[in-house]
């Protein structure tokens, strides 16, 4: 391999080479330092006279005397499946000083898009174990469904819960965890591997780990590699993989680095103008195949940008991801754990894997149900805040009351309190039979009928 | 004169946009690029350089490869077999693309749009010695339970026909010929950007039903029309689009998923084939051509996806047929210009956005319309376009250049959605312009106490949105007597009226008649209260009224006349009863 030593200009995590042979666009580089050290990259930009790299690694060291090796392919992740129970570095290195991965075989990791025609329609229930999820925000089979939160928040410990808790009611086939940390501390890094090797997780898990003080522009492939894990296991090998992304924020924050050191054209905040496909392009690899059996599932973790849902992170992910859920300050504030907000949070696939057959008939009404006077009541505390709870009607009192009850006793549960559809169902109708009869306007008579805890107890 | 150079050599590669020298070219031309001969599009000509969009991803792509100029302009194939049919970006069908590749999308491959192979049975409408023109229809192919009319192409010259033959061909035989020598076969191509042409623009008066109360009701739109539905995400703009796509009363559906969900684009592939036309019964896929260029599909196929659509669209319009496009979201779109834009480092506009970013809007918008066909028949493109403004923020320029053409606007509300009030469009922020120029047609084919009605409710929502900035204050029983019962038809005309629920399978759908049945019974109840409240009922006896509590579970009868005209007449002795007392 022809080494060049024509490097013209180094900028931040870019480095310009000239006077090559042609390389070909996305081709991946070695470098090779002056003591010996080599490092990787990626090109970005090839033309006759200068060809642009981005290096994944800090570019500390590299300088005219460093010399340029094009590999004449694409960035290929070696997979197999003694991957299972592995722990990578963000650009795919065994760091628990176990051996090489053997690959089965060597994939492309930008992973082209599925063809929507044979994407199989996800229907299959996810059960969490968390009401606010099963019941109001349910997650299928196949989605991706991101954690909207905030600096603080305990989303590490809901993801974790989700990951711990998850399954398909009824169904003891194969899973497996990928999890991709991006810019994470080292403590929370710990606080997530303990809690794998607590709960023997990390035998069906695949761990990659790009820590805060690694290069942030590894966090560019760290997704990728993670994505092209999880198709294999998923598509290959029939496993249903849920794919845990933290934190997204900060792969952004590499993607506005790059950028800038590129001197693009800055679109909102400063963040490229193709953030938005960019991020298609790794929220996209979740889903079914028609006629394969394993599934990819995606749990994305971002942290808000002082909370802010509009900022372009959480707002360009939320036009792609199916649904979201997002954490709440003021329920954290309250002490209630896990402080999800329902008002906000959204499944949109929700509606294709709940009801008969799938979980419970009354699931899609008792959901509505419940959100029409979490939303009233919520509503009301802006009234009480002027005119006092007394100036309000029995009925306005009624809903008011129901809104807190909903906070206290169906959003709040215990850390390893893993409720069953069934369990977060009857709770529901526990809140709701507080509420008189006819304003339960969402569910209709049949349904009340049998399940009203008013007249199952006549019938039991 | 130079001879032509039509295979030059590839200079820069950077994502999806590539500059080739050594090469003659057109603005537009499509080229083949590297040894692999990916679809691309010229762009830009600077000089030498031939700046080149590529529809396919460009990894490993080396400078020094080939490129070849086919001279032609992105076109699509017109012809039969288009219904039913779901398409990429340009034009490639999904179903062959999985049968040549696999489940994920390679490149380098490509695929016609229609099938060459398949025989359809034509038969002609003219004979030999008639003149015939561009647009003329000169005969006919039972495609699905939609007549495709197979047309003299708008490129070819007036002449008399030859010959025509009758009985089943494949697209490409020739089917006819003219004595000018021109030959005719069913499938012909037609460059997308180009708007196809036709006799005359027409007023729209005629309303596109759509089912939904809330856009028949209070914002009509007009075959031919444009709408733009903004909204943030998870209000439900797609769940209304689809809607829309289901049950308006256009006879072809073109939709065009432009870098939307691909989950929610296999909603759409498996829901549609399954759902009923509800004229014909027939399944609603025969009439629907489908677009789905996901967000993970190239940038520059998610550009062109656009104008494919509105192309195939133009091309049953031309056959006489209403069409209804829907794009889901134009702001996808222009991100896609916007990436491009920057990748050629032109000087930016607002956000980024290139500075035609206006410009491309509004041709886009004004290739919609009700006219009058080449073949002097009438035909209508109506275009229903999504809008995903960033953080909600309606002021940014895609939704802000749009609002500046599209005479209907529906806004989409993630208050109203949180709610669960569906469909979530707010009532008080959306328009239609179509109002004066449809009125007539309401007096007509519904009823003369139509356009009444609606302004009424218009009013009456009006006042309650006024009366709910007090009532947020003080609580609704300070309220005024009259006004309490304001507040009450309010509740009754968003509970009953505006409320529809797309799940259930007799609400989905709300004809005309039913929407002014519902509305008058509304007005009903509203006159006897005010006329009860001034012999003196009370208040509370008033909104407490039994017999309208059974008025909400109309929506879900499907002969509800009788049930109807039951609950107006309880209204009716209740009221009676009430006064009596009093």
């Amino acid at each position: 391999m022809k080494e060049y030593r024509t490097i013209s200009q180094v900028a931040g995590p870019l480095v310009f080479v000239e006077k090559t042979e042609p390389v070909g666009y996305q081709e991946l580089v070695n470098l090779v330092l002056a003591d010996g050290t080599e490092k990787r990259g990626q090109v970005l930009d090839t033309s006759d006279e200068i060809v642009v790299v981005q290096v994944f690694e800090t570019t500390t060291g590299i300088g005219k005397d460093t010399g340029v090796r094009f590999t004449g392919e694409t960035i290929k992740m070696p997979v197999g499946k003694d991957m299972l129970g592995r722990i990578l570095s963000g650009a795919g290195k065994p760091k628990d000083g176990g051996p090489d991965i053997v690959p089965e075989k060597r994939l492309e990791i930008t992973g082209a898009a599925i063809n929507p025609w044979a994407r199989g329609s996800p229907r299959q229930f996810i059960q969490t174990g968390i009401s606010t999820i099963d019941l109001t925000n349910t997650l299928v089979r196949g989605q991706k469904l991101p954690i909207f939160s905030g600096s603080g928040l305990p989303h590490n410990e809901i993801a974790l819960q989700i990951a711990r808790q998850a399954k398909v009611p009824g169904s003891d086939e194969e899973f497996a965890v990928v999890f991709a940390a991006m810019g994470i501390t080292k403590e929370e890094e710990n606080q997530f591997m303990a809690e794998f090797e607590r709960t023997g997780a990390l035998e069906h898990a695949v761990v990659f780990l790009n820590l805060a003080d690694d290069p942030a522009v590894e966090r560019i492939i760290t997704p990728r590699l993670a994505l092209t894990t999880a198709e294999y296991l998923a598509f290959e090998l029939g496993y249903h993989v849920l794919v845990i992304l933290t934190d997204m924020t900060n792969y952004c924050e590499a993607l506005r680095q790059i950028g800038a050191a590129r001197e693009e054209v800055p679109g909102r905040r400063g963040y490229p103008g193709y953030m938005y496909t960019d991020l298609a392009s790794l929220y996209e690899r979740a889903g079914i195949i028609k006629g394969k059996k394993g599934s990819v599932t995606q749990l994305s973790i971002l942290t808000m940008p002082g909370d802010d849902i509009t900022h372009p992170i959480p707002d360009l992910s939320g036009y792609i991801t199916e649904g979201q859920i997002v954490v709440n300050r003021d329920l954290h504030r309250k002490g209630i754990y896990p402080p999800i907000n329902v008002l906000p949070s959204l499944s949109r696939l929700m509606n294709l894997g709940i009801g008969k057959g799938f979980t419970r008939e009354d699931h899609k009404k008792v959901s509505d149900q419940l959100y029409a006077g979490y939303a009233e009541g919520v509503d009301l505390r802006g009234l009480v805040a002027i005119v006092g709870k007394d100036a309000l009607s029995e009925r306005d009192r009624g809903f008011l009351e129901f809104a807190e009850m909903f906070e206290n006793r169906f959003v709040r549960q215990g850390k390893d309190e893993d409720r069953t559809i069934d369990e977060s169902l009857d709770l529901g109708w526990d809140l709701l039979k507080d509420i008189p009869e006819e304003q339960l306007v969402r569910i209709d008579r049949e349904l009340i009928q049998k399940y009203h805890p008013k007249y199952r107890k006549k019938a039991e | 004169m130079e001879v032509k150079r039509t295979k030059g050599v590839l200079k820069r590669i950077a994502g999806p946009v590539v500059t080739a020298v050594n090469l003659d070219a057109h603005m537009y031309d499509v080229v083949k690029v590297g040894d692999e001969q990916l679809m691309g599009e010229v762009i830009k000509i600077k000089g030498e350089d031939i700046i080149i969009q590529v529809y396919e991803d460009t990894s490993g792509i080396k400078p020094g490869e080939p490129v070849e100029n086919t001279g032609l302009s992105l076109s699509v194939e017109l012809g039969p077999g288009l219904l039913t049919s779901i398409y990429d970006g340009i034009q490639r069908p999904l179903e062959v693309l999985v049968e040549k590749m696999g489940d994920f999308i390679e490149r380098g491959v490509t695929a016609p749009g229609l099938s060459h192979d398949k025989k359809w049975d034509f038969k002609p409408v003219v004979k030999t010695g008639d003149m015939v023109s561009p647009g003329t229809i000169i005969g006919e192919v039972q495609e699905t339970n939609i007549l495709h009319k197979v047309m003299v192409p708008p490129n070819v010259e007036a002449g008399k026909i030859k010959e025509i033959k009758s009985g089943s061909f494949t697209i490409d035989d020739i089917i006819c010929t003219l004595d000018n020598g021109a030959e005719i076969a069913m499938m012909h191509k037609w460059p997308v950007r180009i708007p196809r042409p036709f006799t005359e623009k027409l007023n729209p008066d005629i309303p596109l039903i759509t089912g939904q109360r809330i856009l028949d009701g209070l914002f009509p739109i007009a075959k031919g029309g444009t709408a733009a539905i903004p909204g943030p995400f998870g209000s439900g703009k797609t769940v209304t689009q689809q809607a829309l796509a289901k049950w308006s009363d256009a006879e072809i559906v073109v939709y065009i998923g432009c870098g939307e969900r691909g989950n929610e684009m296999t909603e759409v592939l498996t829901e549609f084939p399954e759902l009923e036309d509800p004229k014909t019964g027939k399944p609603l896929m025969e009439r629907t051509v489908l677009i789905a260029n996901t967000s993970n599909m190239p940038v520059a196929a998610r550009e062109a996806s656009v104008y494919t659509g509105i192309t195939i669209a133009e091309y049953f319009r031309d056959m006489g047929y209403d069409v209804s496009l829907m794009a889901d979201s134009t702001s996808r779109w222009a991100e896609a210009m916007r990436e491009i834009s920057s990748r050629l480092e032109e000087m930016p506009g607002e956000e980024g956005y290139p500075a035609y970013l206006a410009a491309r809007l509004s041709e886009f918008y004004e290739r919609a319309g009700r006219v009058h066909t080449l073949n002097k028949d009438y035909g209508s493109v109506t275009v229903i376009g999504a809008v995903s403004p960033p953080g909600g923020d309606f002021s940014e320029p895609v939704t802000q250049n749009t609002l500046r053409i599209v005479k209907c606007f529906w806004a989409l509300d993630a208050k109203l959605s949180q709610r669960r009030h569906f469909p979530a469009i707010n009532w008080l922020n959306s328009y239609s312009l179509y109002l004066d120029t449809l009125s007539q047609y309401y007096d007509e084919k519904v009823s003369p106490e139509w356009n009444p009605l609606r302004t009424w409710a218009m009013e009456v929502l009006q006042k309650e949105a006024e009366l709910q900035e007090i009532v947020q204050l003080v609580g609704s029983d300070a309220l005024p007597d009259e006004e309490q019962i304001t507040i009450e038809v309010a509740r009754m005309l968003r509970e009953i009226f505006l409320q529809q629920n797309a799940f259930d399978a007799v609400d989905t759908y709300c004809d005309m008649t039913k929407q002014f049945d519902i509305l008058k019974a509304i007005k009903f109840y509203s006159d006897q209260a005010y006329a009860a409240l001034k012999t003196g009922v009370m208040t509370a006896q008033i909104t407490g009224l039994k017999a309208k509590n059974d008025l909400p579970q109309i929506k879900y009868v499907k002969e509800y006349k009788p049930e109807i005209e039951g609950i107006v007449k309880a209204m009716e002795s209740e009221f009676t009863k009430l006064r009596e007392a009093a």
